[in-house]
């Protein structure tokens, strides 16, 4: 069941993730780029981050794409200008790039001899419900506060980075 | 009769394997839900008529059935009956996704409500469950906005727009205003938090820590949230004709109108579950067991359903820089300090 | 039964897509969503081996979650910049952005 769950969003999120990239229109993309996320938001949650999950559906469904399409509304992409690209070679250059990458990456990973903990199946659910808020905010504020209120700092300047970029006149 | 056994009635009545009877339950608990969230929305319509008529001194619907109560069942036939009309410059795919994009979370939401004591009254008391409603809120916007655009319709698109930048920033206070009860019930599930609210009417959230402050800001972020009347602008009917939906007849247009409805029942059932205790009943150990508390649950959040109509019917429309400026500047300050009192009064409670 | 390998094959056919895009695609925007793909696809890497290898410590997770807060922030620095772009010079065509160009 675990499995059957597993292929379908997986397929599903490289598939729409496959239409994210060939749609001509900017909208069309973002409307499968909202599929892929959700996709993988099923994915976290079969490995037991909820929390992560919800992040993921709430920061990337929630904000991100509502300011992708805000922007695009902004733009007024409906009618994209179709001139011929200045660099011709770039497609199919991408397309072994991106190919060479994909088959790289997964032959090293099938040839990898790795230890037997990564072969079965998930380990149990270990005690203390590892994915659940309290044990994710417990190390988030322990071990990795730094990290944590660099975080924090960096979303401050980027605040301040769009500010002082998007507005006419400050 | 409990859903599991019927389930499993189901299961070996038509010789499946048992292990199936966990998605026999799961698809029964969501054909229960939808039937009761189109059974809640259809007598909110009515309800919303009468009353609105009894406030501006109006009969409101009453040739359909004694007293009108057939009017929202006559008129949701007739919006199926319609014609579904697409516009010719629309973008298809987009527009049909639309509608699908609000109801869809509008109906999830339904899933960690508390309806009463115990697991028979909630589909599933998921352990993020808070987390989980805010997460599949926040999924309706992009719904709303690509309806705006998809539609190729100026008022259509202006309400997209406006709907987008209300949305997003009503979602800030209306998280902050949430964790107050996340702090004080140390939970995010719905269960726990209303059973931290045990100790009748004064253990409720609403009294504890900071008066009222963190339920005014949720329930007005939220009224935001689901474009209730001071906050309408995506829709308003007289500067945009309809906003967003325009475009929108029949079917895809009763979508809508299902979603809106329905969020405004749950925003109603998660403020109770959240700062009114829940099923409790208002006085310790009376009536506090069994169907008792989904009567106290439907009477706290019906009245807060009402409280909402009062004020469909009181105020008008806020113009869309009042709107931002009242959120920004007023709403998520005062979110932050309710959040920021909350916090020491957990803080100073465990410290001694 | 789902071992860590079919999370590292869908993760690397997601990155190798997520390239693919960043490399062909003209519209600015277009590259900025093939750019969270490829971040998407490094949080599932994070969270599959955080899920198999060390299972009671989160570190996978909790950096998948400042992943994200990062990828926030990139996406609304980047959509400032392509809103000055479009000022600036009416398209966001990123081949046809090379006004710096001698």
């Amino acid at each position: 069941m675990d499995y059957f769950l597993f292929s379908v969003a997986a397929i599903i999120a490289v598939v729409s993730a496959v239409l994210v990239i060939v749609q001509r229109n900017p909208m069309h993309s973002a409307l499968y780029l909202i599929i892929t996320l959700l996709c993988i938001a099923v994915l976290y949650l079969q490995l037991s981050a909820q929390f992560v999950a919800a992040v993921q559906v709430i920061v990337y469904a929630g904000a991100i794409m509502v300011l992708f399409l805000f922007v695009l509304m902004l733009l007024d992409q409906e009618n994209p200008i179709d001139t011929p690209s200045t660099l011709r070679y770039q497609n199919p250059v991408a397309a072994v790039m991106g190919l060479l990458l994909l088959v790289e990456l997964l032959f090293l990973s099938a040839r990898a001899q790795p230890p037997a903990v990564l072969t079965s199946g998930a380990p149990g659910s270990s005690p203390g419900f590892p994915g659940s808020v309290e044990s994710v905010a417990e190390s988030m504020f322990t071990r990795y506060l730094f990290p944590f209120e660099l975080t924090s700092v960096l979303l401050l300047i980027g605040m301040v980075g769009v500010i002082v970029l998007a507005k006419r006149k400050l | 009769m409990t859903l599991t056994g019927i389930a499993e009635f189901i299961a070996s009545f038509f010789g499946l394997p048992g292990s199936s009877s966990v998605w026999i339950v799961a698809v029964l608990a969501a054909a229960i839900l939808l039937g009761f969230m189109l059974l809640t929305v259809l007598i909110l319509i009515y309800v919303l008529r009468k009353l609105l008529g009894k406030i501006q001194a109006r009969l409101g619907p009453t040739r359909t059935g004694p007293k009108g109560i057939f009017q929202t069942a006559a008129d949701a036939l007739k919006l199926l009956i319609k014609e579904d009309t697409i516009p010719v410059k629309a973008d298809r795919r987009v527009f049909i996704v639309a509608p699908i994009l609000v109801f869809v979370p509008a109906y999830l939401v339904y899933v960690v409500v508390p309806f009463g004591e115990g697991n028979h009254f909630i589909a599933k008391d998921l352990n993020i469950g808070l987390l989980y409603i805010v997460a599949v809120s926040s999924i309706n916007v992009i719904g709303v906005v690509l309806a705006g655009w998809a539609s190729e319709n100026k008022y259509s698109l202006l309400g997209g727009m406006r709907s987008a930048a209300q949305l997003i920033s009503y979602e800030v206070p209306q998280a902050l205003a949430v964790l107050g009860p996340v702090m004080l019930a140390e939970s995010l599930s719905m269960q726990d938090i209303v059973k931290a609210q045990g100790e009748g009417l004064f253990s409720w959230f609403i009294f504890r820590s900071l008066p009222l402050l963190g339920f005014i800001v949720f329930l007005v972020a939220s009224m935001a949230e689901i474009n209730h009347v001071p906050f309408d602008l995506p829709e308003g009917e007289s500067e945009l004709v309809a906003g967003f939906n325009v475009e929108y007849s029949g079917m895809r247009f009763a979508f809508f109108m299902l979603a809106e409805f329905a969020a405004s029942f749950t925003i109603c059932a998660i403020a109770a579950t959240l700062f009114l205790g829940g099923w409790h009943s208002p006085i310790r150990g009376f009536l506090d067991n069994g169907w008792w508390t989904v009567f106290w649950f439907f009477l706290k959040s019906s009245a807060l359903v009402c409280l909402l109509m009062w004020i469909r019917a009181t105020y008008p429309r806020v113009r869309v820089d009042q709107l931002m400026e009242f959120g920004w500047k007023l709403m998520i300050p005062l979110a932050l300090f309710n959040v920021l009192v909350v916090g020491l009064y957990v803080a100073l409670g465990k410290g001694g | 039964m789902i071992a860590v390998h079919h999370y590292i094959f869908l993760s690397a056919a997601l990155f190798a897509v997520g390239i693919y895009g960043v490399i062909a695609r003209r519209n600015a925007v277009g590259v900025l969503m093939s750019i969270e793909l490829m971040l998407n696809a490094v949080n599932i890497n994070l969270l599959a081996f955080a899920r198999y290898v060390t299972p009671t410590t989160l570190t996978g997770q909790v950096f998948a979650v400042f992943v994200i807060t990062v990828a926030a922030a990139e996406v609304a620095v980047g959509l400032a910049l392509v809103i000055n772009v479009y000022r600036n010079m009416d398209h966001i065509n990123v081949d046809d952005i090379n006004l710096m160009k001698w």
